[in-house]
């Protein structure tokens, strides 16, 4: 047994943390709120130029790492600064997909994502999907020898950054079977598809989009026609895995933040941290975020394990993640008193990102169901 | 023990639903339905009518203007406002300074100000948090010096919610640094448009502007507006914190918040069904309800002790944190029962006339907002700690 990180490992988490721990100064939320993507372009290329979307990937896709570790290293480091550049639907999600399923043609576009060059975002749930990743009612229909796409595909994060839009679409099946979903590489410009674009309430950017006819090539389909599901569920379980321990360095943070306020916060003549009615629900958040700790590691050692035993991790860690998040953001917003409602104050930020992980992938109830599901049968 | 209303308090509830039924707006109701903010003129606008009808001021006496309704007339009015969806009414005024004036106020202060609130010519401010001074409000900084028969001030209050509207502030000031910090305060009503008072804004985390720091700076303010004896501040203090603490079970808000919840669970489909037949959610739900069904008969425990003359004391404390415990996982329910429609954030969902149509369902709009805005509710007014604190000394005696 070692839970110690391995050299490597442990080289790119200090060089990451060093590099946003600079990047993310005080004042860039205000100006990436104000810019076209809702990130910073220049970090993105910083990003890439240190090899962290490369430690993403696998030596096969032209990465040098992809394993578990390598995803829940670099998230939480992410996670610490509160950080919303879009990893996880550029890297895991978008370019995760077309190493998996693309041609030789379309792997290319896997190069361009390493080091930096192209966005995307995956366009999988539906207005009416929730966090059922079967459900698909977007509809792609043979036309000579093309498709032709329409539906409606919901809070697409990054959609409005994206140059590919990866959209899954039915070509045969029922709304919920899971065979029958077809995924699709579509450039944002195409006629038919249309973004409306918002901002997060946890910063960056999302998109509803139309699809309106959309006429495809058949050069478009990433994959086999009918067959994306697996990979879909795959992707999203590493993206699980990445949220929840982006999850764990937003609580780092915030137990930090807590803790010093703790300290200097004075009350009644005295650091408030000195009343044990505050020491002990500090203590519990404590405890809470170990046990977050230890079921990010346990998702991490499992995320290639076969389908069954994995996702019963995946279940198991958002669901307890869900849980804790809730309790460590309430916790330290009540322990702030009034500083702690405010958007100026760093906590804001870090709260809410973490209250918003409970939003994606599914909810600690939705994988209480799941984990009940695959424990028991 | 009967449970029911008196026939009496019924007839009372019937005429409170039919007067809600004929003259609130529904621009109004739609614009509380859907968690958006009010502005000044739509609150204004309410309190016109129901002033018009004499019930603005419910827990006044007659002599006052007031309605002179009893504890239980007024937990009525108060649950029909809610369950209408009627804006409630702006509190600092007509809550909390008026009581004060009427018992500690002079003659000429009852006569010019009371009419003033019920009049809507005066919008009050509560200026006692300072950055210093929060749970530990005796420790209150900001000074005001005799200058003749002005006072001086200089110093900070924060936390001013809707400052941004007021025209008057009531403001706890030392004006002795003389024994305990307890009796060294006064309470002053200073109009905000006096020279050097500065105000900023400060942005909550649901994005809305919702309180203000307030800055003194040699502030100058008439000695008659002194409110009572000077340095006895914290008595007149602590007498408006007992009525800030009316209805603080919050049992309406927390009834509408259940109903609006359901519908959503309702609406929302998880694997194909309503999300509301779902095991594990219509459990939270239930869980929430139960406790909301046992702590309305606690309130009203409360509330007709009050109304046979026995002021409410250290129950208020149990009201205040249970019910937002209540309301606050009302409010949590929801966000996770809208799903991925939580994250879009929409700014311009709070203010109306937005020409947009909502980006998911209209519903799931301000979930998110409401939920994050809500968490104000254990930590102003005495926080939940504070609350917990006095219990365990008054009630249980540690
Ligand atoms: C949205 C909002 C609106 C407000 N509106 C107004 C207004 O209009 N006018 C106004 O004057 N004020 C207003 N307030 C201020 C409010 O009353 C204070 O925030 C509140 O009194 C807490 O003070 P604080 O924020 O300084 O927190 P602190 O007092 O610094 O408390 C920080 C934490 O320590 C805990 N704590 C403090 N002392 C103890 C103790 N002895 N034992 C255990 N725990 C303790 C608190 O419960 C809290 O969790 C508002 C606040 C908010 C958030």
């Amino acid at each position: 047994m070692n839970f110690e990180l391995t050299e490597e490992r442990q080289m790119l988490q200090d060089g990451l943390r060093r590099f946003l721990r600079e990047s993310y100064t005080p004042t860039l939320r205000a100006e990436l709120a104000q810019q076209d993507a809702g990130f910073s372009r220049s970090i993105w290329s910083g990003l890439a130029e240190m090899g962290v979307i490369g430690a993403l990937f696998d030596e096969d896709d032209g990465g040098f790492a992809g394993a578990g570790f390598d995803i829940s290293v670099v998230f939480e480091e992410l996670g610490r600064v509160g950080a919303v550049d879009p990893l996880i639907d550029t890297a895991l999600l978008g370019g995760g997909l077309i190493a998996a399923l693309g041609n030789d043609t379309q792997k290319q576009n896997v190069e361009g994502v390493i080091d930096g060059s192209i966005q995307l975002a995956l366009a999988h749930g539906e207005p009416a999907s929730r966090f059922d990743l079967s459900h698909v009612e977007s509809t792609a229909t043979g036309d000579g020898d093309g498709f032709v796409l329409n539906g409606r595909k919901a809070v697409v994060i990054n959609a409005p950054a994206a140059d590919h839009i990866l959209v899954s679409a039915r070509t045969s099946g029922d709304v919920a079977d899971q065979d029958g979903i077809s995924l699709f590489l579509v450039p944002t410009s195409t006629p038919g598809m249309t973004l409306r674009g918002y901002a997060l309430v946890s910063g960056g950017e999302a998109a509803e989009i139309l699809l309106d006819d959309v006429r495809l090539d058949r050069a478009a389909l990433l994959g086999g026609e009918g067959s994306a599901f697996e990979a879909i569920s795959r992707v999203q379980a590493r993206a699980t895995l990445a949220i929840s321990a982006e999850a764990l360095g937003l609580m780092e943070s915030i137990r930090e933040l807590t803790t010093d306020y703790l300290r200097t916060r004075k009350q009644f003549g005295k650091p408030i941290g000195k009343f044990q009615a505050l020491q002990h629900r500090m203590a519990d958040v404590l405890i809470e975020i170990e046990q977050a700790r230890s079921a990010v590691i346990n998702l991490a050692g499992h995320i290639d394990a076969p389908a069954d035993i994995r996702d019963k991790h995946v279940s198991a860690t958002k669901n307890l993640i869900g849980n804790v998040a809730k309790l460590v953001a309430e916790e330290s917003i009540q322990m702030h008193g009034g500083i702690g409602m405010t958007e100026e104050y760093e906590l804001g930020h870090l709260a809410k990102r973490l209250i918003m992980v409970d939003h994606r992938f599914g909810d600690a109830i939705y994988h209480l169901e799941r984990f009940i599901a695959l424990a028991v049968a | 023990m009967d449970l029911n209303y008196t026939e009496e308090q019924q007839a009372f509830r019937d005429e409170v639903r039919s007067f809600l039924a004929e003259n609130l707006p529904s621009r109004l109701a739609d614009k509380v339905k859907f968690g958006k903010t009010l502005t000044k003129q739509d609150h204004e606008e309410w309190h016109a009518i129901l002033n018009e009808k004499g019930w603005l001021a419910g827990n006044w006496p007659t002599a006052f203007g007031g309605a002179g309704w009893n504890a239980v007339q007024r937990h009525i009015f108060e649950d029909e406002m809610t369950s209408a969806a009627a804006p409630r009414i702006v509190p600092f005024g007509l809550a909390m300074l008026g009581p004060v004036l009427q018992k500690f106020g002079s003659k000429a202060q009852q006569d010019h100000y009371l009419p003033r609130i019920l009049n809507g010519d005066d919008w009050w401010c509560q200026g006692y948090s300072e950055p210093g001074a929060g749970s530990d409000l005796a420790s209150v900084r900001t000074t005001a010096e005799r200058d003749g028969d002005h006072y001086v001030v200089n110093g900070q209050k924060t936390w001013t919610t809707l400052g941004q509207h007021a025209n008057m502030i009531f403001c706890l000031v030392r004006t002795s640094k003389e024994g305990k910090p307890q009796e060294g305060i006064s309470f002053l009503l200073v109009d905000m448009n006096s020279p050097g008072i500065k105000v900023r804004p400060i942005v909550l985390i649901d994005g809305e502007p919702e309180v203000n720091e307030v800055f003194f700076d040699d502030v100058r303010v008439p000695v008659e507006n002194r409110v009572g004896e000077e340095n006895k501040g914290w008595t007149y203090a602590k007498y408006l914190l007992t009525h800030e603490r009316t209805n603080i079970a919050g049992v309406g808000f927390a009834n509408a918040g259940l109903e609006n919840l359901k519908r959503i669970a309702r609406a929302e489909r998880a694997n194909g069904r309503p999300l509301i037949e779902n095991p594990h959610f219509a459990a939270r739900i239930a869980r929430v309800e139960i406790d909301l069904m046992a702590m309305s008969t606690t309130n009203l425990r409360v509330v007709s002790k009050a109304a046979a003359g026995q002021a409410p004391g250290a129950e208020s404390s149990m009201l205040k944190v249970k019910g937002t415990i209540i309301r606050q996982e009302i409010n949590a329910l929801t966000r996770t029962a809208v799903g991925p429609y939580a994250m879009p954030f929409a700014s311009e969902a709070l203010e109306d006339g937005s020409n947009l149509g909502p980006v998911g369902p209209a519903y799931a709009e301000t979930a998110t907002a409401q939920y994050l805005n809500n968490r104000k509710l254990s930590i102003y007014g005495g926080s939940n700690e504070v609350q917990r604190s006095i219990l365990s000394k008054a009630i249980l005696e540690l």
